[in-house]
């Protein structure tokens, strides 16, 4: 865990500021009337954190970082400007994916920087890396799928026990063996493990439960971000992370249900038989 | 009580907090909650900032801006998104009631 003594009092407090933003965001969203004051009061204290991070932390590399930053703030406002509204599923599907990436590189270049970590935050390396790796390759599929690049239809792998035990397996390896060692080396290979893992989790679903397990992944990003907060010592993401780690659960049920349609089904039924086919 | 109880207290309480705050969201506002929630985790993008202000070689500052990067995408992205769908939602409320008068009067 970073030290988070060097987060001055001001800045924590900022963050909570943040932080609450984010809860009458999601419960703005949550009612017809106030769902798009909630998305601004949201995107506001979104802001509010990142300036709060640059006049705290003073990172290093500002100008790269700004840069990075314009890009992605450009090729993000454009992309969702623009998009048809049809295709807008699929690109909040893609969104949802670089955010779990994004968790992912994090919490291994985190893991690089701790020479001497303890087992706590290996674990929430190990956690951050496989949950976020396996949001990202999952919503590129689901991406495929809603944009008809990906047969929508469930895809079942020959030999499904086979492959479906040994990369679980290996996975499990990669992860046990991150935590043990605590190597950037092993960081690497469960992540790319996990990519595996998140194909094989999203291929067998169907085309109209696409848009349920797309609800999954972004819980799942959520999660996982907050597992970086715990292991960089940062009570926002952790705050924001299990908030959508949370709500992003229910809505998954409350989405399955308003379809009739059970997670468990949509996640494995491809699996088990046609007869989920459709 | 020691920072690992604290962080885990808060896990606890966000959880909890997360669930009740949209328990009541209706059927038609679930996809744009679904984008809404999704822009929050962008917030990443501070975690990114603060492992990418840490860099000590070039392979680590290019990965960190690469997750810089994409946690922008993410935030920016999914809260202009958000923005728009309800943007639709609301076009689509005034343009029923023209609608409706003719038939009314017919």
């Amino acid at each position: 865990m970073a030290d988070p003594t060097t987060t001055p009092g001001w800045a924590q407090i900022g963050y909570l500021v943040a932080a609450v933003c984010f809860i009458l965001a999601l419960r703005g969203l949550a009612a017809p009337r106030t769902s798009r004051i909630g998305n601004l009061v949201g995107a506001a204290g979104a802001v509010l954190a990142v300036a709060l991070t640059f006049a705290a932390v003073r990172p290093a590399h500002l100008l790269p970082i700004l840069v990075a930053i314009a890009l992605g703030a450009a090729v993000g406002a454009v992309a969702a400007r623009r998009v048809v509204m049809t295709a807008m599923p699929q690109l909040v599907a893609l969104f949802n994916g670089v955010g779990g990436a994004s968790a992912a590189l994090v919490a291994l270049l985190e893991l690089g920087g701790f020479a001497d970590a303890g087992v706590g935050v290996r674990i929430a390396v190990a956690f951050t890396v496989l949950v976020g790796a396996v949001s990202f390759a999952g919503s590129l599929v689901t991406f495929g799928k809603l944009q008809d690049w990906v047969p929508g239809r469930p895809i079942v792998v020959p030999h499904t026990r086979l492959v479906y035990g040994g990369v679980l397996g290996a996975t499990l390896a990669a992860a046990v063996t991150t935590v043990v060692l605590g190597s950037v080396v092993f960081g690497i290979v469960l992540a790319v493990l996990s990519l595996g893992v998140g194909v094989l989790l999203v291929l067998p679903v169907g085309g109209a439960d696409v848009p349920i397990v797309v609800s999954l992944l972004n819980a799942f990003t959520g999660l996982s971000v907050a597992a970086s907060g715990y292991l960089l010592g940062n009570a926002l993401l952790l705050v924001a992370g299990t908030l959508v780690g949370a709500a992003g659960t229910l809505l998954t049920r409350l989405m399955a249900q308003a379809m009739g349609r059970s997670v468990t089904t949509i996640l494995f039924g491809g699996l088990a038989g046609p007869s989920t086919q459709g | 009580m020691t920072e690992g109880v604290a962080l885990l207290t808060v896990f606890v309480l966000s959880a909890f907090t997360g669930y009740e705050v949209i328990s009541k969201v209706s059927t038609t506002l679930h996809t744009p909650l679904m984008s809404g929630a999704n822009a929050i985790h962008g917030i990443i993008l501070i975690g990114a900032i603060l492992v990418t202000g840490r860099a000590r070689d070039t392979v680590e500052l290019w990965v960190g801006l690469v997750a810089v990067f994409l946690a922008t995408l993410n935030l920016v992205g999914g809260f202009v998104v958000t923005d728009r769908m309800l943007e639709m939602f609301r076009a689509r409320t005034p343009a029923r009631t023209p609608a409706r008068t003719p038939r009314r009067h017919g």
